[in-house]
C-alpha cells in the first residue's frame, strides 16, 4: 500500500484528462451511482467512482495504469445515471487515448486466434481496435 | 431635495469583506470631493452598534440631510441605518445604500484596482441620487386581527393554536378531510420516537375544540384580493356531500359503499369507499364522498349535462339508507363559497414525495415491492393496515429482508432535484430500527451517500441504530431496481471497500425526495408569491427574513419552503405565528411609503402600468382617464413606471431624473 | 407508390448479418418503404469518438451525411444500433459545433461539397413506430407468432446517450409493443438495457459469456424462448459466446437470438428460406417448430 501524495505537480496531470474527455471532473460528489450499475466494475482494480476519486486528488497514473479503462464497455450507464451528468465513459476513454497516444496496442491482430478471426464480425474488430489500438 | 444638499458618506470595511479587496480609504477621499458631499468616513462594522453611532453623530454634528451607506446589499442592513437616521432626527428615506459587496468586492475579489474603482462609482452614483430624495412618512392601515392559515399539517395546527391562544380569530383551510398533514401518516418520530396518536392528535383536538379557530376542512383558498392587514378572502369548501353539522362519524356508510378507491392514507396499499373518512383520528371526526368516484354523483351530473334521462329510484344510495343522522345528501353538491376578511396569512402547505415514475431505473413505480417511504411508515404503525408489522404488496408475506434507498431522486439535478431532502437519513435510521423490533429476524440494509444527521439528538440516534446493528450501512448510490421472481434485486454499491453489491430482498423503501406540491404554484400565484425554481414558497431573505415573503402580511411555515424535519416545522410555524401577533399588537401598520405615484397631469390612463403590475395595485380611473395607484397594495416594484411610456408614472426616490443621473455618473468614462 | 429511403447499411450487415439486412428489406417492402442503398459507402467507425481533441473519428460518419445530401437524401435509415449511435451522435456533434464541422469540411475537400448537419438519422425501428404505425403493422401479420415468448433486448446504443435514445432511456418499450402486434408474448426483461460486452469479443471473451449468461439467464426465468435484437455486435455476442457461457455457467440454458426483423418477417407470413436462420450459432428453428410456427 502506497500512500495518498497530493501535489501540485500530480494535480495539473489531471488537466490533460479534463481537456481530453471534456468533463469536469470535479463535480463528482463520490455518490457511487456509476460503480453501482457498471457491468465491469467486478472486474475492475479500480471501479469508477474510485477512479473519479483517484483524478481529483491528480493520481492520474494509477488510474490509467490499472486495468480499469481496458475492461470499460463504453456502455454508458455510468454517463446517462450520473447525477452530475458527468460522462463517465469520456473519462475512461480519455485514460487509454493518453496511453495509446503513446503508440500503444492493447489488443493486436496476430494475438487473435486464427478460428477467432473466422467467426468475428468486421464490426468487433472495427469497434476493438478503435477503442484499443492507437 | 430643495436645500442646499448636505451628504455624508459611510464607507463599511466589512471587516475584509470589502476592505480585503476595495481600498475603502480611497473610496472615502473620492467621495469627500464630490459636489454636495459634506462628510465622508470609513468604519469596520458600520452596522455594529458604535458603527451606527458614527453616523448617527455625523448627522447631527455635520446637519447632514442626505447620507450614503457604503456596505452590503440593501435587504440586508437598509433598515438599520434608516433606523439609526431616524434616531438622529433625519427622515429614513434619505438615506440610501451604495451595494459595494455583493456587486463589488465578492464578484472582483482578484481585481482589487477595478473593484476600487466600481466602488467609487457606485458611491458616486448614491450620492447622485440622494440629491433628489424626497422626505416621506409611513402611511399607516388598519389591520384586521385574524389569520388565515393554509394547510393544516402540523406546522398550520402549531400557528393556528399559537395565534388562537393568544385571542385572535383563526380561519384554518385544509384541502382533504383531515387536520393532520404527513405526520399523521408516521408510524414513529425520529430520534424521540413519540407516535404522532401520542403528540400530534391531542393537538388535533385542540384545534377542532377551540373557541377562536374555525376549521375549514375539505376547503381550497379561492382567491385573495387586498392587502397588508385587509385580505378579503374566498374559501371554497368542497363538494362533500356530508353534512358535517350532522355526520356523527359512526363508519355506517363506509362499511356498505361498494366503491373501492385507493386509500391516500394508506398510500394506495389499501381500499376506501368513495364515500370515506381520511382515518380513525381524523379531525373532524366526518366521512366526505369523493365526487370522483361515488356512482350516485357521477350519475346525477350526467342527469345534469343531459347525457342520461333522470330516474325514480337511485342508482346507489347505500350510504343514505344506512345513515342514521340523515347527514348524506348525493342529489345535490353541497359546494360552497365562504368569505373571510383577516389581516394576515401564514401559508404551511407542506410537501409531497417525488412521484416513483420519475424513477424508471428503480422500477418506475411499477414493481409492487419497491414502496416509497411514507407507505412503509403506514406499515409500520401500530394503526396501519399491517398492524406495524410489514407485509409486501406483491403477496403479503412479512420480508424477511429489507433495502432502503436514499437519495432517491435527492442531490441529482440530471434526473431530479439538486437539493438534499434533509430528513431521509434519519427516518430511514428509525424505519430500520422499527423494522427490527417488528421482525427481529429480518435484515436491513441502507445504501446511502452521506449520512446527514445535524439535529439536536440526530447522530446518537443514527449511532444507535449502527451500534444495535439493526442496520447494514452501505455507502453508494443504487443504480438499478428490478424485479425477479418474487424477489426485489437492487443493484448497488459500497465505494468505501470499493465493491459494487448486489441484493435479493424481499422488498425495496425508497427515500424519494420531497417535492412541492403540485398544486402550489396556482395558490401562490392567488397569493401574488414567488416561488423558486423548485416551486418551494420563496422567503423575503434566507437569513435575516424565513418566515416572511416579499408581500407584506404573507408569512410561511414548515415544508412549504423547503423541506424540514417536525422539530423545524414546529419553529418555524410558532414564529411565524409570533411574526402575526406582532402585527396585531399594533393599533395600526406602517406602510412603507416608497410605492409607486402618478403625475396626474401627465398621465394618457394607457393601462400598461396596470397590466405590469403583479399585486393589482393600479386601476384606472375612467373618468379622469388616469392610472390610480393603491398605496397600501403597492410593493415598490417599480415595474410600473418602468413600463409607463410617458414618464408620468414614478417610483418615489427613484425617479427616471435620478436613475438617469445614476447611469450618466456610471457611465462617463465609457 | 413505393417511399424511397437512403439506406446506410454499415459493414457487418454485409457479412455475418446479411440475414438482419435481408430481413429488414422484407419487412419494408410489404409497407412499400425501399431502401435505397447509399451508392458510396464507407464505415463509420463502429464506435463514436468520445474525445474531445480530435475530430478525425468523426470525419467518416459526416462523410457518409455529406454523401446521402450529395446524393439529394435528406435522411438515412440504419439497422445496425452501432452505426446508428455513431451516424446520429456525429450528426449532432457537427450540428452543436459549427467549428468543429468546418474542420471536417476542410477535409472532405474532394468532396466538393460541404456538409452543413441537415441529414436525418433515423433507425428502422423508428421508421416502422413513427411512420409506418403500429396499426399497419398488425395489418401485415398473416401468421401470428402464438404460445411464443419473446424477450426484447436493447443493449446500450440504441438508448445511450439520452440525447439519440431512440425510445426511454430506462425503460424502452418500441420492441415489445412491435412483439404483441406479431401475436407473440412479451417477456419483461428488466436486464434489457444492460451491456453485452460489446468490442470486448476480441480480446476478452470471458467478459461478453458472463454479460451474456447475465441478460440469457434472466430472460429464461422470466420466462422467455427468444429474444430479439437490433445489433449486428449484440447479436453475435448473445448468439455464438453462448458455448463459452455454457463452459463458465453450468445452469446456463442455450437461447435462440433473432433479429427483430426476422422475427418480423416470420409473422408476415414469409418463406422460411428467407429467414436467414442457416447462419446462426443457436438454430432458432426447433424452438420455432415446436410451436407450429414453422
Amino acid at each position: 500500500m502506497s500512500e495518498l501524495k497530493v501535489t501540485e505537480s500530480n494535480l495539473e496531470k489531471v488537466d490533460e484528462v479534463i481537456r481530453i474527455s471534456g468533463q469536469n471532473i470535479y463535480s463528482c460528489y463520490q455518490c457511487g451511482k456509476c460503480t453501482s450499475g457498471c457491468p465491469s466494475a467486478g472486474l475492475m482494480d479500480i471501479v469508477p467512482s474510485q477512479a473519479m476519486k483517484f483524478l481529483q486528488l491528480g493520481e492520474v497514473e494509477k488510474v490509467s495504469e490499472s486495468n480499469t479503462p481496458w475492461v470499460c464497455l463504453s456502455c454508458f450507464i455510468c454517463s446517462v445515471r450520473c447525477p452530475k451528468g458527468i460522462d463517465i465513459a469520456a473519462i475512461m476513454e480519455a485514460l487509454r487515448l493518453m496511453k495509446l497516444r503513446t503508440n500503444f496496442d492493447y489488443v493486436h491482430p496476430n494475438k487473435i486466434q486464427e478460428e477467432e478471426r473466422e467467426i468475428l464480425p468486421p464490426i468487433a474488430f472495427v469497434s476493438a481496435f478503435r477503442k484499443m489500438t492507437p | 431635495m430643495a436645500e442646499k444638499p448636505r451628504i455624508g458618506v459611510f464607507v463599511c470595511h466589512c471587516g475584509l469583506n470589502i476592505a480585503g479587496v476595495v481600498d475603502v480609504k480611497r473610496v472615502a477621499e473620492e467621495a469627500k470631493k464630490l459636489d454636495g458631499v459634506v462628510f465622508s468616513t470609513t468604519y469596520v462594522f458600520m452596522c455594529s452598534e458604535p458603527g451606527q453611532k458614527v453616523v448617527e453623530n455625523a448627522i447631527k454634528e455635520h446637519k447632514l440631510n442626505g447620507v450614503v451607506i457604503a456596505n452590503c446589499s440593501p435587504s440586508l442592513h437598509e433598515k438599520t441605518f434608516r433606523n439609526a437616521a431616524a434616531r438622529a432626527g433625519l427622515n429614513p428615506y434619505r438615506v440610501e445604500i451604495a451595494n459595494i459587496r455583493e456587486q463589488v468586492s465578492w464578484p472582483h475579489e482578484h481585481e482589487p484596482e477595478i473593484a476600487t474603482r466600481k466602488a467609487i462609482a457606485v458611491v458616486r452614483a448614491t450620492v447622485e441620487r440622494v440629491k433628489n430624495n424626497m422626505t416621506y412618512i409611513p402611511y399607516e392601515v388598519p389591520v384586521t386581527k385574524a389569520v388565515l392559515i393554509i394547510g393544516g399539517g402540523i406546522a398550520g395546527i402549531q400557528a393556528a393554536l399559537d395565534v388562537a391562544d393568544a385571542g385572535y380569530e383563526v380561519y384554518l383551510v385544509e384541502k382533504s378531510p383531515t387536520i393532520g398533514g404527513k405526520m399523521l401518516f408516521l408510524s414513529e418520530t425520529f430520534p424521540t420516537l413519540d407516535c404522532p396518536q401520542c403528540i400530534e392528535t391531542p393537538k388535533m383536538t385542540d384545534v377542532s375544540q377551540h373557541p377562536n379557530i374555525h376549521l375549514m376542512t375539505y376547503s381550497e383558498v379561492e382567491s385573495v384580493e387586498g392587502y397588508l392587514g385587509n385580505f378579503n378572502v374566498k374559501i371554497k369548501r368542497k363538494a362533500s356531500y356530508v353534512d358535517f353539522d350532522k355526520c356523527t362519524g359512526c363508519t355506517d356508510c363506509l362499511r356498505v359503499c361498494p366503491v373501492k378507491a385507493p386509500n391516500e392514507f394508506d398510500r394506495g396499499l389499501t381500499k376506501r369507499g368513495a364515500i370515506y373518512m381520511a382515518n380513525e383520528q381524523a379531525v373532524p371526526l366526518v366521512a366526505v364522498v369523493d365526487e370522483k368516484y361515488c356512482i350516485e354523483v357521477n350519475f346525477q351530473k350526467r342527469v345534469k349535462a343531459g347525457k342520461v334521462k333522470p330516474r325514480e329510484k337511485p342508482v346507489c344510495s347505500k350510504c343514505v339508507e344506512v345513515c342514521e343522522a340523515d347527514a348524506i345528501n348525493l342529489l345535490e353538491s353541497n359546494e360552497k363559497i365562504v368569505e373571510v376578511k383577516v389581516g394576515a396569512i401564514i401559508v404551511a402547505t407542506g410537501f409531497e414525495l417525488m412521484d416513483m415514475k420519475k424513477l424508471p431505473e428503480y422500477g418506475g413505480g411499477e414493481v409492487p415491492d419497491v414502496i416509497d417511504a411514507l407507505a412503509f411508515e403506514r406499515l409500520l404503525a401500530p394503526s396501519g393496515p399491517t398492524a406495524g408489522v410489514p407485509k409486501r404488496p406483491s403477496d403479503g408475506k412479512i420480508p424477511k429482508s429489507v433495502v432502503f434507498v436514499s437519495c432517491a431522486g435527492s442531490r441529482d439535478p440530471e434526473h431530479g432535484v439538486a437539493y438534499c431532502s434533509r430528513v431521509c437519513c434519519m427516518y430511514l435510521a428509525k424505519q430500520a430500527m422499527l423494522y427490527k423490533h417488528a421482525v427481529p429476524d429480518g435484515r436491513a440494509y441502507n445504501f446511502y451517500i452521506d449520512i446527514r444527521s445535524n439535529g439536536k439528538g440526530y447522530e446518537e440516534f443514527v449511532q444507535r441504530v449502527r451500534e444495535e446493528g439493526d442496520l447494514i450501512y452501505l455507502r453508494g448510490k443504487v443504480s438499478k431496481i428490478f424485479r425477479k421472481g418474487d424477489k426485489v434485486v437492487v443493484w448497488g454499491a459500497d465505494t468505501l471497500t470499493g465493491q459494487k453489491v448486489e441484493i435479493e430482498t424481499d422488498l425495496v423503501v425508497l427515500a424519494t425526495a420531497m417535492v412541492p406540491p403540485p398544486e402550489i404554484k396556482k395558490l401562490a400565484a392567488k397569493l401574488r408569491i414567488p416561488t423558486d425554481e423548485y416551486g418551494w414558497l420563496s422567503e423575503a431573505h434566507l437569513k435575516l427574513r424565513p418566515l416572511e415573503t416579499v408581500t407584506a402580511g404573507i408569512f410561511i411555515a414548515g415544508a412549504a419552503q423547503f423541506p424540514k424535519d417536525i422539530t423545524d416545522t414546529v419553529s418555524q410555524a410558532s414564529g411565524a405565528a409570533a411574526k402575526v401577533l406582532t402585527m396585531f399588537s399594533q393599533p395600526k401598520l406602517k406602510r412603507e411609503p416608497i410605492v409607486a405615484e402618478v403625475d396626474t397631469e401627465i398621465c394618457a390612463g394607457c393601462g400598461l402600468c396596470k397590466e405590469q403590475c403583479a399585486y393589482d395595485a393600479i386601476r384606472i380611473d375612467e373618468k379622469k382617464n388616469i392610472s390610480v395607484v393603491n398605496e397600501a397594495l403597492c410593493e415598490g416594484c417599480g415595474a410600473c413606471a418602468a413600463v409607463c411610456p410617458s414618464g408620468a408614472m414614478r417610483l418615489r426616490n427613484l425617479t427616471k431624473k435620478q436613475v438617469i443621473e445614476m447611469i450618466e455618473v456610471l457611465t462617463e468614462n465609457y | 407508390m413505393s417511399t424511397k429511403i437512403p439506406y446506410y447499411p454499415g459493414c457487418t450487415l454485409k457479412s455475418t448479418a446479411k440475414n438482419f439486412e435481408d430481413t429488414a428489406k422484407l419487412v419494408a417492402s410489404k409497407f412499400d418503404i425501399e431502401f435505397e442503398e447509399l451508392a458510396k459507402w464507407i464505415c463509420c467507425g463502429a464506435v463514436y469518438g468520445l474525445s474531445s481533441d480530435n475530430v478525425m473519428h468523426k470525419v467518416a460518419p459526416v462523410r457518409n451525411m455529406l454523401r446521402v445530401k450529395k446524393a439529394g437524401g435528406e435522411r438515412m435509415v440504419v439497422l445496425c444500433s452501432m452505426c446508428y449511435n455513431t451516424l446520429k451522435r456525429a450528426n449532432l456533434y457537427v450540428r452543436k459545433n459549427k467549428d468543429k464541422l468546418d474542420v471536417i469540411n476542410a477535409i472532405m475537400y474532394l468532396e466538393n461539397a460541404t456538409y452543413d448537419g441537415s441529414v436525418k438519422v433515423q433507425h428502422f425501428l423508428e421508421i416502422l413506430r413513427d411512420e409506418v404505425g403500429y396499426s399497419n403493422i398488425k395489418k401485415e401479420v398473416k401468421k401470428p407468432l402464438k404460445g411464443l415468448n419473446v424477450a426484447a433486448y436493447y443493449g446500450c446504443l440504441l438508448l445511450r446517450p439520452k440525447e439519440v435514445a431512440i425510445d426511454n432511456v430506462e425503460s424502452p418499450t418500441v420492441m415489445e409493443d412491435i412483439v404483441k402486434l406479431l401475436g407473440a408474448k412479451v417477456v419483461n426483461l428488466p436486464v434489457k438495457t444492460e451491456c453485452c460486452g460489446s468490442y470486448q469479443t476480441v480480446s476478452q471473451k470471458d467478459i461478453i459469456a458472463d454479460r451474456t449468461y447475465l441478460i440469457l439467464n434472466t430472460a429464461r426465468e422470466m420466462g422467455a424462448d427468444v429474444l430479439i435484437t437490433s445489433c449486428p455486435l449484440c447479436h453475435f455476442n448473445l448468439d455464438r459466446r453462448q458455448d463459452i457461457a455454457k463452459e463458465r455457467h453450468h445452469d446456463f440454458e442455450f437461447m435462440p437470438i433473432l433479429y427483430f426483423t426476422q422475427l418480423m418477417a416470420l409473422a408476415f407470413g414469409f418463406e422460411e428460406e428467407k429467414l436467414g436462420f442457416e447462419p446462426h450459432f443457436v438454430d432458432p428453428r426447433p424452438a420455432l417448430k415446436e410451436r407450429g410456427l414453422l
